[in-house]
């Protein structure tokens, strides 16, 4: 790969808990709320380094967000931690009500998203929570693709204010962001460059779209990586540029292909440039017990379907006689 | 390590505690087996509840036939705690259900044993769907109204819950509203085994205490040692004695249980709620529940 190497393989939810014992350590007014996972969910280490400012609440989601609100009413910065399933979609309402509509400094880490959780099947395998916070005012949400970009971004969530979302995994992803890769709330970041074709990603998607990229590479086409962890905001002007220049887009991500990272490009697409997109996500279904890693194949998430998907969105801008073009492909059109 | 199920089933009748007792057993031997093989899931919740469940399948407590899942006049069970799948998977099996070499997909791609129940999957004797804490209680109360409000039937309805699970406070929305309804068709188990992830139930959020909650919430109590079958088939005969009288009032039994029950190193240890035993733990285990 030419831009990025491997440089090992962590789950991203180690960054999260990794983040609150640094945002605790900064900030005296960090409390942490533990839903009985925080083993898993890795709130644990801030329990143990902050135990009066660490707060068991049980087995009770609802009650967690909202307690979260009223401490965030009062001045202190909660950060609430569970299972995505459990902290996104349980607790919707109190998300929506009592910390985006009272603009609550509520930040809420919502762990074990997606299919990679394996085993414990569809139940715990979160694949809506995208769709849902990325249209609920006020929030921030946001979708790290390893293990040093979700402690990057646990801590930018900590230290902006208003209600935001972090999502990450259970099993280990390959890391290969270093200290001097960007991270911006709001930004999305160009990780290889290219003019043939697009692929948008977050989360564990985006190594993936880097493996379809050296691929496609082998056959001549050159494409653009852009990971983008920012899910709200949104980055319209890479992803629009991105539009502008290669003609084609893939949207990638561990969710269900509607309402995710790639409907938020699809809106901004077919207002601002429209051009073929192709989705690799999860095909309207829940998911199911298995290996991690069989079902990310089961499921169609894995470089394979991407560069196919690559291949498709070049063909239908190619052979569009309507719709957009690329900037050069008019250029010569016109020239 | 090799790992074989036998053939034996049990039919559906009353039986001796001594009876019931080798049905448990093999239970726990069942699950041991089904975690190895999966190499991940809840031991504990499903050790601990063996008892109660050969009770209910295989001690004449719940009317179901084995071939006929979908039986109009088959009372119906709802596992709210739906990790504890593993120990509903392998009654069922031993009642009949399904051949327990099945057992060995626990946890498997596309398998009918999903690591929590999956209702679309077609495992017979599944009614709901469950894994989200909280949720099956009400899906029961729900059932619980067709049966008795609307049909008119003398068909029961039976849930378990976990006593973490009591935190979720839907759970006391259900209990409201089946008191309210008059649910006397209900039967609400508690597996009070004073474990959950992080630790003992009171030092993560106390929930104590349960009896005099579910007495206020209106529920005919009983309170019993959820390992003595003798006190597990009296609590049972109350229910249904209940319901026959028609007092107009739920049922619950907040069932006194150990996490990891039979398992000497598992017995009565939080740290058991979501883990499999390896292959050594598996083979000490079998050899503790021969
Ligand atoms: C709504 C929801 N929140 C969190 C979880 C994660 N979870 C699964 S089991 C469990 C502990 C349940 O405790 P208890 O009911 O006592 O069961 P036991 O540990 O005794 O088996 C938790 C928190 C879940 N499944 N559903
Ligand atoms: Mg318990």
């Amino acid at each position: 790969m030419e831009e990025y190497t491997l440089l090992g393989s962590k789950p991203t939810r180690h960054g999260f808990g990794e983040a609150l014992v640094v945002l605790g350590e900064r900030n005296e007014n960090v409390v942490v709320l533990g839903g009985d996972i925080t083993g898993s969910v890795m709130t644990s280490l801030f329990k143990e380094k902050f135990p009066e400012r660490f707060f068991s609440i049980g087995i009770a989601e609802q009650n967690a967000t909202t307690i979260a609100a009223g401490l965030a009413l009062s001045g202190k910065v909660p950060f609430f931690a569970s299972y995505g399933a459990f902290c996104a979609l349980r607790n919707a309402d109190q998300i929506r009500i009592s910390c985006c509509y009272n603009e609550a400094n509520v930040k809420i880490g919502g762990g074990h998203a997606g299919i990679s959780v394996g085993p414990d099947g569809a139940t715990h395998q979160v694949l809506e929570e995208v769709a849902y916070l990325r249209t609920l005012p006020h929030m921030t949400m946001l979708v790290p693709c390893d293990y040093l970009e979700a402690k990057k971004a646990t801590i930018a969530m900590g230290e902006m204010v208003g209600p935001a979302y972090i999502r990450f995994g259970r099993s280990p992803v390959p890391l290969y962001t270093t200290d001097a890769t960007p991270f911006e709330i709001g930004k999305a970041h160009v990780l290889r460059e290219g003019n043939d074709v697009a692929l948008i990603a977050c989360g564990a998607l985006v190594w993936e779209c880097l493996l379809a990229a050296q691929e496609l590479a082998k056959k001549g086409i050159q494409a653009r990586v852009i990971n983008n962890p920012s899910i709200k905001p949104f980055d319209v002007e890479t992803t629009v540029t991105a539009a502008r220049e290669c003609g084609a887009i893939v949207t990638a991500e561990e969710h269900q292909v509607h309402g995710g990272l790639g409907g938020a490009v699809a809106e901004v697409i077919a207002k601002n440039a429209p051009v073929p997109i192709e989705f690799v996500g999860v095909k309207d279904s829940f998911g199911g017990s298995g290996d991690p890693d069989e079902l990310m194949i089961k499921f169609g998430l894995t470089w394979k379907e991407i560069y196919a998907s690559a291949l498709k969105a070049i063909e239908r801008r190619d052979k569009g006689s309507v719709g957009f073009r690329r900037v050069k492909d008019v250029e010569r059109y016109i020239g | 390590m090799n790992v074989e199920f036998s053939d034996i089933s049990f039919e559906n009748r009353r039986r001796t505690p001594q009876e019931l007792t080798e049905i448990a057993t093999e239970i726990r031997r069942d699950i041991m087996k089904m975690l190895v093989l999966a190499k991940s899931g809840h031991s504990g919740g499903p050790l601990g509840s063996s008892d109660i469940f050969a009770a209910l399948y295989m001690g004449g407590v719940m009317r179901h036939h084995k071939n006929d899942p979908h039986w109009e006049g088959r009372d119906r069970f709802v596992l709210s705690a739906g990790h504890m799948c593993p120990v509903q998977y392998a009654t069922m099996a031993n009642a009949g259900f399904f051949p327990k070499q099945e057992l060995s997909t626990l946890r498997k791609y596309n398998t009918r044993l999903q690591g929590h129940p999956g209702r679309d999957m077609g495992l017979p004797g599944i009614e709901t769907s469950s894994g989200s804490l909280g949720q099956g209680i009400s899906i029961a109360v729900g059932m619980a109204m067709s049966d008795k409000l609307l049909d008119k039937s003398d068909r029961r309805v039976f849930s378990l819950t976990g006593d973490g699970e009591l935190q979720e406070g839907s759970v006391w929305e259900a209990a409201m509203s089946a008191a309210h309804f008059g649910l006397d068709n209900f039967c609400w188990i508690i597996d009070n085994n004073d474990c959950q992830i992080d630790g003992r139930i009171r030092e993560v959020m106390n929930v104590y205490p349960i009896d005099k909650k579910c007495e206020a919430f209106g529920f005919e109590t009983i309170v019993i040692d959820g390992h003595n079958f003798d006190e597990i088939m009296g609590a049972f005969d109350k229910f249904i004695e209940n319901n026959k009288n028609g007092i107009g009032k739920p049922t619950a039994i907040v069932a006194k249980t150990y996490m990891g029950r039979g398992v000497s190193f598992m017995e009565d240890n939080f740290k058991w709620h979501g883990n499999p035993p390896n292959e050594q733990q598996a083979e000490q285990a079998l050899g503790e529940l021969a």
